[in-house]
C-alpha cells in the first residue's frame, strides 16, 4: 500500500511543495524538492519528525513565577507527550540559571532559557 | 544632558542603547515593564538570532545576550514615559513616572522603540457578551509563559500569524483542545515554519472564515463563525457555532506610536509607524523609531538592526546637529507593495528597504524602474517580509523618487 505525504518545506523561504511517497516503510518516489537539503528535510519529516520542544515549569523564590526551558536538541515528534507529562510535575527553586540543567529525558537535557 | 533617551527596552531599544553606548554617547534606558525584554521574555520557542547573533536562540536567551551587555547604560524598569516635549530640534524633554515618582529629563536625542499593541476583539467585529476567557494571543502568552496560568481549556483562535500559531501550539502541548484557527483570507497568516504546527498537533484551520460574535454567561461558551466569499463579505446561511471557553486573538499587531502622534510626527497609514529617512529619523529632527514602532517585523534580528542603526542616527545627529542629507529621495509604493520603509533615502550611504507584498505572488521580479534594478524572487507573501539592500550609488541614480514594486517575471 503506498501512501503520500505532503509537506511545505521550511528549510527556506522558499516553501516548496514536497511529496513523499511511502511503500511498506520505504521511499518509493520523492518530488517535488528543489534542493537537496529540502530533500533531506522531507525524508526525515516522514522517517523521524523530531522537534524541539518549550514549555514553562514553576520556580520557588525567582524574580518570575516560571521558568521556561526547552529541549537540548530535537525529541521525536511521538515522544512529545511523556515528556510534557514529565515537565508537568517539575518544580525548581531559585536562582535558576540560563544553561542550567533542570531535568533530562530519555538521554536529553532539558535546559532553562530564562533567569530566574 | 543625556545625549540619547531610548524609550522601550525590548529587542530594538536595548540594541539601540548597547550601540549609542558604545558610540561614546551617555543614554537613558527606559521600561515601563517590570523586567527588560519587552515580548521576548515571553516568546520562549526557539528560531531567533539566527542572523543577528548566528545561532539559534529562544526569546529569553536573545533578551539576555543583550541584557547582560547593558554596562554603562543607565537603566530604569517600571518607568512608563508619559509625554515627550520638543523643546527644540536640539534640546527634548521625557517625562516619566516610576516608583522614584515623576521626573522630566532633558536629552538631545530620543530613540522611539515602544514597540506593538495588538488588535483586540472589538477592532475586528466580533460581537456579543462582554464575557471572560477572551485573550489576545499575546495576553494569552504572558499568562502561560511568564506567569504559568493555563488561560483555557477549550480555544478558538482568531488569525493564522505567527503569535496565534504559535499560541495553538503552546496551548496544545499543555492539555488544552485547539478546535480551530479562523483565518479571513485565503490563504495563512504566518511563517510557513508556523504553519507546520497545525498539522502537528491536527488542529483545522478555516481559510475564508472569520468569528463574528460570541455568547456565554459569565465565561465564553460558543463562538460563531462565518465563511467569506472572495471580498471578505459574509456569506449568508454558511454560521456555524464551535463550542470553546476560550476566544484568542491574534489578529496583527499595531506601531505603539501614541506618544509620537501627540507632538505630531507624521505616521504613514500603511506601515502604522513614522515615517522615516534613511538615519530612521522621525519628521521630528532628533527623534528616531526602530523596532516594531516603526514597523511590524517578522524577525527579531531586523529589530535589533533597526535599532543599532537608530543609534548610529542619533550619533550623527549630535556631531553634526541634525542629519545632514543634500536631497531626499522618496521612496514610492508600486504593484503590489503595501508597506515600505524607510520612506526617504539620501543617497550618501547603503539602506535596507523593508517592505511587504499586499497578496502573495509566485515567480516575480521586484523591481525599482528608477534606477534599473531589478531581483527576481521565485515567491513573495504577504507574511513574510522583503528585506533588500539599495546601494549609495544605486540611490544616486535615481532624481527624486525610486519607486518599489513587484510584478510578474515575463
Amino acid at each position: 500500500m503506498t501512501k503520500v505525504y505532503r509537506f511545505t518545506c521550511i528549510v527556506c523561504p522558499l516553501s516548496c511543495t514536497i511529496e513523499v511517497e511511502m511503500e511498506g516503510g520505504k521511499i518509493k518516489d520523492i518530488k517535488g524538492y528543489t534542493c537537496p537539503r529540502g530533500k533531506e528535510w522531507a525524508i526525515e519529516e516522514v522517517i523521524n519528525p523530531k522537534r524541539v520542544v518549550m514549555s514553562v515549569v514553576p520556580v520557588e523564590g525567582g524574580k518570575l513565577p516560571t521558568v521556561s526551558v526547552k529541549t537540548e536538541r530535537p525529541i521525536p515528534k511521538d515522544k512529545i507527550p511523556e515528556l510534557m507529562s514529565m515537565l508537568a510535575k517539575i518544580k525548581v527553586k531559585a536562582p535558576v540559571k540560563i544553561g542550567d540543567v533542570i531535568a533530562e529525558f530519555e538521554g536529553v537535557k532539558i535546559i532553562a532559557t530564562r533567569e530566574a | 544632558m543625556y545625549d540619547v533617551v531610548v524609550i522601550g527596552g525590548g529587542p530594538a531599544g536595548m540594541a539601540a542603547a548597547i550601540r549609542a553606548r558604545d558610540l561614546g554617547l551617555r543614554v537613558l534606558l527606559l521600561d515601563d515593564n517590570d523586567y527588560l525584554g519587552g515580548i521576548l521574555p515571553q516568546c520562549i520557542h526557539p528560531g531567533f538570532g539566527i542572523h543577528y547573533f548566528k545561532e539559534e536562540l529562544t526569546g529569553p536567551e536573545f533578551a539576555y545576550k543583550l541584557m547582560s551587555n547593558l554596562e554603562g547604560v543607565e537603566v530604569k524598569t517600571s518607568a512608563r514615559v508619559l509625554e515627550i516635549i520638543n523643546y527644540s530640534d536640539i534640546e527634548k524633554f521625557v517625562v516619566y513616572t516610576s516608583p522614584e515618582g515623576v521626573k522630566k529629563v532633558p536629552t538631545r536625542t530620543i530613540i522611539y522603540a515602544a514597540g506593538a499593541r495588538e488588535r483586540h476583539a472589538f477592532e475586528i467585529g466580533i460581537v456579543g457578551d462582554r464575557v471572560s476567557g477572551i485573550y489576545t494571543a499575546g495576553e494569552a502568552q504572558t499568562l502561560m509563559d511568564i506567569y504559568g496560568i493555563m488561560p483555557g481549556k477549550e480555544i478558538v483562535i482568531v488569525g493564522s500569524g505567527d503569535v496565534g500559531l504559535i499560541m495553538a501550539r503552546r496551548f496544545s502541548l499543555e492539555g488544552a483542545r485547539v478546535k480551530a484557527v479562523i483565518e479571513l483570507m485565503p490563504y495563512p497568516g504566518g511563517l510557513a515554519r508556523n504553519i507546520m504546527i497545525l498539522r502537528d498537533f491536527n488542529i483545522p484551520l478555516y481559510l475564508s472564515h472569520k468569528v463574528v460574535e460570541v455568547r456565554g454567561r459569565g465565561r465564553v461558551e460558543r463562538v460563531k463563525v462565518v465563511k467569506v466569499d472572495e471580498n471578505l463579505r459574509e456569506i449568508p446561511g454558511s454560521e456555524f457555532w464551535i463550542k470553546a471557553d476560550t476566544l484568542v486573538i491574534s489578529a496583527g499587531l499595531i506601531p505603539n506610536v501614541r506618544l509620537l502622534s501627540d507632538i505630531g510626527v507624521v505616521i504613514d497609514p500603511s506601515t502604522g509607524g513614522p515615517v522615516v529617512n534613511d538615519r530612521l529619523e522621525t519628521s521630528i529632527p532628533g527623534i528616531f523609531v526602530a523596532g516594531n514602532a516603526l514597523l511590524i517585523n517578522d524577525l527579531v534580528d531586523y529589530v535589533a538592526e533597526q535599532g543599532e542603526l537608530a543609534a548610529e542616527g542619533a550619533k550623527e545627529f549630535i556631531d553634526n546637529g541634525g542629519i545632514l542629507s543634500k536631497h531626499w529621495i522618496k521612496i514610492e509604493k508600486g504593484e503590489n507593495i503595501r508597506l515600505v520603509a524607510p520612506h526617504y533615502v539620501s543617497g550618501e550611504r547603503d539602506v535596507w528597504l523593508y517592505a511587504r507584498v499586499r497578496r502573495p505572488m509566485e515567480n516575480v521580479v521586484l523591481e525599482f524602474p528608477e534606477i534599473g534594478k531589478r531581483i527576481r524572487l521565485p515567491v513573495v507573501k504577504p507574511a513574510e517580509m522583503l528585506r533588500i539592500k539599495l546601494r549609495a550609488k544605486e540611490i544616486r541614480e535615481a532624481e527624486n523618487k525610486i519607486t518599489i514594486r513587484v510584478i510578474e517575471n515575463d
